[in-house]
């Protein structure tokens, strides 16, 4: 069997005293498309931030496609990589956010060759064309000259999932994209999502939106107070729920 | 009648006009480009540097900025040749203005950088950018844009802060205008003239900075 693409193990995270993750074991091997459900405050959005290491964690492994990010072991002491590594190791996964982040004093095309030229090092015609390749991807080529401010939210966030993707990173992760879109956005972003998991793209999802975490995902993981409460196929995790919290928060989710 | 004579003397004087002109946008150009080159690294300091620095620094712009500009001009002048730093009063002048304009400047690209959303740096760093990079292409660009409107208002403050300089005997704009009356007596007539070259001159900045705004107008 291949190694697995993510591995984390012991995940803990404080804020202050708050601890928001106590302890998360996860696996995913390529093509796995994992989405993770909870109410808000169980630390979805913390784990995903920390596999980019936008948190630092205070206890625990992460490994990416073979390569522990972030941290090391010198001399018997756990001790932060220095930022030019932490950035390397950054670039091996694509991030969503929920806000979009589109840089708005540039195109929809500058947005994704950014990456592509200062951190890959690609020329720039060569950056253009997979840059180009993406947007069409997203359904945006002929916008690719237009600005943020000249794009409705949902065509941001396609925007903004182009520029992570351009990369190429082993592992996307996405923050609850569609959260900030209006209603009748939110199905043009989620297809582009359901099309890079029918590509075998790796990702690991946090959402809202129960309908399509059932449709696109392999697995479910339920988070509840920093720990996963329970995971599964998506058909078991939705229909028999184990614990008497998952039950209840699937009552009260709109599904 | 009084008015050709004033055209007569105005073209007497005009060797010397010019060369004040000249010095003010010298002096003017050198104070903007140099506080503003300092202004960025004050301002990167004020966000990012390491809190003792910070602090330092904030002292720094603090006491700059509640100082007159005018007491600047002759604390350069004359303070710094006395713990023996010599600098001509041409010297002396600039550096007053450079370091006012640094501590406006600083301000500014301070509150521009700190308006700036979160979200743009994590994007930024999430697609394997470093912080200088994250800076340079990301962060800067949008707080230059930020600043253009203060910024072009501060250019003008520099330009009649240069008529300062006239007290520690820089002959610009001012200096060689009240030297041209010593000899002519129109007083009324030649102000009028300098003021009316400050307006065309702030005019001008005020004018290119909206051609700038425009531009950029592109978000």
């Amino acid at each position: 069997m291949a190694d697995p693409l993510l591995v984390i193990e012991n995940l803990h995270k404080k804020f202050d005293h708050l601890e928001v993750l106590r302890g998360v074991d996860l696996r995913m091997n390529g093509g796995d498309v994992v989405s993770i459900i909870g109410s808000s405050g169980s630390g979805k959005t913390t784990l995903l931030r920390c596999v980019n290491l936008l948190e630092d964690f205070h206890e625990g492994r992460i490994v990416v496609d073979g390569q522990e990010i972030g941290y090391a072991v010198k001399g018997g002491r756990r001790v932060r990589l220095p930022n030019s590594i932490v950035a390397r190791h950054r670039a091996l996964t694509g991030m969503a956010f929920q806000t979009f982040n589109l840089f708005p004093h540039l195109s929809a095309l500058g947005n994704v060759t950014l990456g592509l030229i200062r951190v890959r090092g690609m020329k720039k015609d060569e950056a253009v064309a997979i840059a180009e390749r993406w947007l069409d991807r997203v359904g945006l080529l002929e916008r690719r000259n237009h600005y943020p401010g000249q794009l409705s939210g949902g065509q941001q966030q396609r925007v903004a999932i182009a520029r992570a993707i351009a990369m190429n990173p082993k592992l996307m992760l996405f923050d609850e994209v569609t959260s900030a879109l209006d209603p009748e956005l939110v199905n043009e972003v989620l297809n582009v999502i359901k099309d890079l998991a029918r590509d075998g793209m790796t990702m690991l999802i946090v959402t809202h939106e129960m309908k399509f975490a059932y449709e696109v995902s392999t697995r479910i993981i339920f988070m509840n107070e920093g720990r996963i409460g329970e995971e599964g196929p998506p058909s078991e995790v939705f229909n028999n729920p184990k614990t008497p919290r998952l039950a209840e928060f699937l009552k009260n989710s709109s599904f | 009648m009084e008015f050709t004579q004033f055209l007569n003397e105005l073209w007497i004087a005009r060797g010397a006009l010019w060369q004040g002109l000249q010095l003010t946008i010298a002096v003017s150009v050198l104070a903007i480009v140099l506080g503003t080159v300092l202004g960025l690294f004050v301002g990167m300091v004020l966000v990012y540097a390491w809190r003792p620095f910070k602090l330092l620094v904030r002292l720094y712009v603090d006491f700059i900025r509640g100082t007159p500009v005018f007491v600047l001009v002759l604390a350069s002048f004359y303070i710094l040749s006395v713990i023996g730093i010599q600098l001509t009063a041409f010297q002396a002048g600039v550096l007053a203005i450079t370091v006012f304009c640094s501590s406006h400047v600083g301000e500014m690209v301070r509150g521009a950088l700190q308006a700036i959303h979160r979200g743009q740096t994590e994007a930024a760093m999430a697609i394997g950018l470093t912080f200088r990079q994250t800076f340079q292409y990301v962060l800067m660009p949008q707080a230059l844009r930020q600043i253009l409107p203060t910024w072009v208002n501060a250019a003008t403050e520099m330009v009649k802060a240069s008529t300062l300089l006239s007290v520690i005997g820089v002959a610009e704009l001012l200096l060689s205008t009240q030297q041209v009356i010593s000899r002519n007596f129109l007083s009324l007539e030649f102000y009028f003239f300098a003021g009316l070259i400050y307006f065309v001159l702030n005019f001008s900045i005020e004018r290119f900075g909206r051609h700038l705004e425009r531009r950029l107008a592109v978000y």
